[in-house]
């Protein structure tokens, strides 16, 4: 298959959006678009998974090379593993309820989904590239849109929050730039992460490079103490935004620290391992905290956002196999998870126009659907059985388990423990949100989801449950990947 | 015979259009409406020749030379020329002496050409003076406003100032080393004491045109005060030009002392961005605010300047290019904004997006460009700069270099968000935009987005070395 498409679909449809004429145009556009993209997310996993049992046993399939810039021996060079189709996957669920959820925006409509449309191509492209430069490129091309989206359809401190998520971000990319270069001329002059794992870089360039790669990239994905941009972020961004911050944004970060950072730099990893899995310790119990104080919808899921992802990074700092599996699922589970929660409360934000807690109440009466899937994706937040968020939280324990010294398994037992503090905050939430008497009578009018949102949810649910009854097939598309990027760790 | 004409044909050329000028001032005369499609016609014919039969060699003895790179570079001005009197062209059909505007500027532009080719330390000399004079007559052209002249009065004091500082390093060169030619001058620098005061004398004249800190005190006040298109002129080709004078200097003729100019270079170009960046963040006057980020800009490029091997070169060549469209697409909107409504603050910008979408996305691709941001092309200019400059290994000049991309970041954003986030309840009124400027916006547009996709671009500069 060729790869090529999934970007040709996105810059297509963001073309096509640009030229159409009215909103009504615009939107079925995208639609049409989005599920085009989907439908190649869901070719490109079966043609990978076909190739693979056929034993095509090499590492990245789909390879294309071509030369971008001779005289630095720049190449796009794209390709394809098991992680990178599963976060294809997520990218074109995640876009297509986005493009959903936001049928009824009004203003600037044309704007708004050219910006969306972007951003996706950022996302596929980042997730294909097996060069630093252009992966660099894809990582940085949502800038642009990430600022806009929220600065013009955000609600509540919009211009406050899109400069601080931007400039934290440029922070990273910053740092990306210095560890990229660092590679660059450690590595024998290129940027090409398949010749860069070959290259000899001694450790201590390694034990240099790694801490600017690391944090460049944690900070997009809420490394502790670089979060801070979090809850403002996704708090002020219209829905779709929060969906594709959290649910696409966010996992860039992850899968750069994974594939980049500790992949390229195992022997830095080995060095640092100790220090991410302290951050992400208390980055997993201070955000469950925190969540318990909020009382904003949105806040509580972004904060709790800074938690979860938190479970990544601890799986990834214990470097074991099955941690680095669990890391990766975690990262799907709740890209997912956290779209489809973004979602629902921006349905309910639109209906009641609060997304204070105590504010509504009863809200199961009105509007059965929506707080249905809320309790879903809230017992998917807190690890239930079924769902996909147990699967991949179990998966990490596991794996950080497997390491038997008492600093690894306190860290992993202080983040077991947050799960009850996650039970704690969703329950309350969602519980007092869903429950009860109607407390404003104003809201025995609203109304329930609209076929858009239905299809959204429906769409972002059958993700999670195909998760989380059937988690097999993702296993085998994480475990490979993860092994290779282990026996580097070790040193085999 | 025929090597002279091929050879100087960017020269030549540039000298037939003065005449030609020249002639139509002294005879008929012309008005503006017609004199203005003639001249941007001339400069476009002159910017394609100078794409072709481009040779290398030397003439009157060494003091004149080119080389397809230097026929670039020069295309690179052209280019950058063309599309102000493009972008400008509203200011231009007021103006009530548009010949002489453009008599000055050109004759600015062949200093700068004879500047790039010069050979010796005496033509060096002699092309930097034909390339400032005329533009500090430039300055002065808004006659009727107050800040105009004395901008051009502070341009021209404290540029026969520099200028005098020049004549001293280059004295003393001689003095040292009883030769002005810059192929001798590497064999016979001896790297004393003296030999270094006299280069950085030198230095400091150059880094004064391209306002390095702490040579930029007259640029803000210049820039302001300045027609737009002189601005502009000044803030993309004077600095263009210098930049590229300054790699023959600092590579070819100092040489010898590598290590005493990267320490320099590497010192200045912090200064200048974290300079450069900090007051940017406050001002209030666009084009004040575009003097400091220029500023900030030429710390840029001096990252790419300090590792001083051909790939150095190529991404400081590349990064002018970009630096040009993006530059230009931003003075091309503040000339119309400010020639159809007078105003001139970020603050009137508030909600332009409204009124004039087309100027909204010229504005923020430009200050995309500026910022770095992808898939602007100033981001790989950018981003080759920084590699060239990484190549020396500094890794904190680099983290230096890279967190003033973030200062940068927060006060392009500023103007962003006034355009499309801010409400204003007078915005700036829809604007009919004439074809000429929107051809420029359109072209620099253009070059904003592909010079960075178009890899081979790059490519063709370093293949040109």
């Amino acid at each position: 298959m060729n790869l090529l498409l999934l970007l040709g679909a996105p810059l297509l449809t963001a073309i096509a959006v640009l030229l159409s004429r009215t909103k009504q145009q615009v939107r079925w556009i995208s639609l049409a678009g989005s599920v085009v993209q989907l439908l190649f997310a869901l070719l490109l996993l079966f043609v990978f998974r076909a190739e693979r049992s056929a034993g095509q046993a090499a590492q990245m399939l789909f390879e294309q090379n071509f030369p971008l810039i001779d005289a630095l021996n720049i190449h796009f060079h794209i390709g394809v593993d098991g992680i990178s189709v599963s976060m294809i996957l997520l990218t074109a669920l995640v876009v297509i309820a986005g493009v959903l959820v936001s049928w009824n925006i009004e203003k600037m409509t044309k704007e708004f989904y050219f910006l969306l449309i972007l951003l996706a191509l950022g996302a596929y492209g980042f997730f294909i590239s097996l060069n630093l430069f252009v992966l660099f490129f894809f990582l940085e091309i949502s800038v642009v849109p990430k600022y806009l989206l929220i600065g013009i359809w955000g609600s509540g401190k919009k211009e406050y929050s899109a400069n601080k998520l931007v400039l934290m971000l440029m922070m990273g990319s910053g740092l990306i730039i210095v560890g990229m270069l660092g590679l660059y001329f450690s590595g024998g002059h290129d940027f090409d992460i398949m010749n860069l794992a070959n290259a000899q870089i001694p450790t201590d360039r390694q034990n240099l490079i790694f801490p600017f790669m690391f944090l460049g990239f944690g900070v997009f994905t809420a490394l502790f103490p670089l979060h801070t941009w979090v809850p403002d972020g996704h708090s002020s961004a219209p829905t779709a935004g929060s969906m594709f911050l959290a649910g696409i944004s966010m996992k860039l970060g992850g899968y750069g620290c994974l594939r980049v950072a500790v992949y390229l730099l195992p022997e830095g990893a080995r060095e640092y391992a100790n220090i991410i899995i302290v951050l992400s310790s208390i980055a997993i119990l201070y955000g469950a905290f925190v969540t318990m104080m909020q009382k904003d919808l949105k806040y509580i899921n972004a904060y709790s956002s800074v938690s979860h992802v938190g479970f990544s990074l601890l799986a990834i700092g214990m470097l074991t196999q099955t941690a680095v599996t669990g890391a990766l699922m975690q990262m799907i589970s709740h890209g997912l998870m956290t779209a489809l929660f973004f979602a629902v409360i921006g349905m309910i934000y639109d209906r009641t126009h609060t997304r204070m807690v105590n504010e509504m109440g009863g809200l199961m009466k009105v509007m059965p659907f929506i707080t249905t899937v809320l309790f879903l994706v809230g017992l998917c937040s807190l690890g239930l059985p079924g769902l996909s968020g147990f699967v991949a939280e179990m998966t990490v324990f596991v794996g950080s388990w497997e390491n038997d010294d008492v600093f690894h398994r306190v860290a992993t037992i202080a983040a077991a423990m947050s799960i009850v503090v996650t039970a704690v905050y969703i329950l309350r939430a969602v519980g007092k949100t869903a429950m009860g008497p109607v407390t404003n009578p104003e809201h025995l009018q609203l109304k329930d989801a609209a076929w858009n949102e239905k299809l959204a949810a429906i769409i972002l649910l059958a993700g999670i449950l195909s998760i989380g009854l059937a988690p097999g097939w993702l296993n085998e598309l994480l475990t490979p990947g993860a092994e290779i990027i282990v026996n580097r760790i070790a040193g085999k | 015979m025929n090597e002279l004409l091929l050879l100087m044909k960017n020269e030549l050329m540039v000298t037939a259009i003065i005449f030609l000028l020249l002639f139509i001032k002294v005879g008929k005369g012309m008005n503006n409406d017609r004199l203005l499609p003639l001249v941007q016609t001339l400069l476009l014919a002159n910017l394609i020749l100078g794409f072709f039969f481009n040779g290398e060699g030397s003439l009157f003895g060494n003091m004149y030379h080119t080389t397809p790179l230097i026929a670039l570079q020069k295309n690179i001005l052209g280019l950058g020329v063309y599309l102000i009197s493009l972008l400008c062209s509203d200011w231009l059909k007021k103006t009530a002496h548009l010949a002489e505007f453009f008599l000055l500027m050109l004759s600015a532009l062949l200093g700068m050409y004879f500047m790039i080719s010069g050979g010796n330390l005496l033509i060096f000399y002699l092309s930097l003076e034909l390339a400032t004079i005329p533009v500090a007559a430039m300055t002065n052209f808004d006659l009727d406003k107050k800040r105009s002249s004395e901008g051009a009065m502070k341009l021209i004091l404290s540029s026969a100032f520099s200028s005098g500082i020049l004549l001293f390093g280059i004295s003393l060169i001689y003095g040292i080393t009883g030769t002005i030619s810059f192929t001798e001058l590497p064999q016979l620098a001896d790297g004393s004491g003296l030999f270094i005061m006299a280069f950085i004398f030198l230095f400091s004249a150059l880094a004064f045109k391209l306002s390095i800190v702490p040579f930029h005190l007259w640029t803000a006040d210049v820039y302001e005060g300045a027609p737009v298109p002189v601005t502009a002129f000044l803030s993309v080709v004077s600095k263009g030009a210098v930049a590229f004078i300054l790699m023959t200097v600092l590579y070819k003729v100092f040489q010898p002392i590598e290590t005493t100019w990267y320490l320099l270079i590497v010192i200045l170009s912090v200064a200048s961005m974290l300079i450069g960046n900090l007051f940017a963040v406050r001002q209030q006057n666009i084009k004040r605010f575009l003097a400091f980020s220029s500023i900030a800009q030429v710390g840029f490029i001096l990252v790419g300047v300090s590792s001083g091997d051909i790939g150095s070169s190529t991404a400081v060549v590349y990064f002018v290019l970009v630096y040009l469209f993006s530059n230009l697409a931003a003075f091309g909107v503040a000339t119309v904004i400010g020639e159809n409504s007078g105003k001139e603050n970020i603050d009137d910008y508030k909600g332009l997006y409204q009124t004039n979408p087309f100027l909204g996305w010229v504005m923020a691709l430009a200050l995309f460009s500026l910022a770095g941001i992808p898939p602007t092309a100033g981001f790989f200019g950018k981003l080759f700069l920084l590699t060239a400059g990484g190549s020396k290994g500094s890794y904190i000049y680099l983290l230096i270099a890279a967190l003033n991309m973030i200062i940068s970041l927060y006060y392009y954003l500023r103007v962003i968000r006034a355009i499309f986030m801010d409400q204003n309840d007078t915005p700036v009124p829809a604007i009919k935009i004439g074809a000429a400027p929107k051809l420029g916006m359109i072209i620099c547009g253009i070059g904003i987005v592909l010079t960075g996709m178009m890899g081979w671009i790059y490519d063709y500069i370093q293949s040109l070395h």
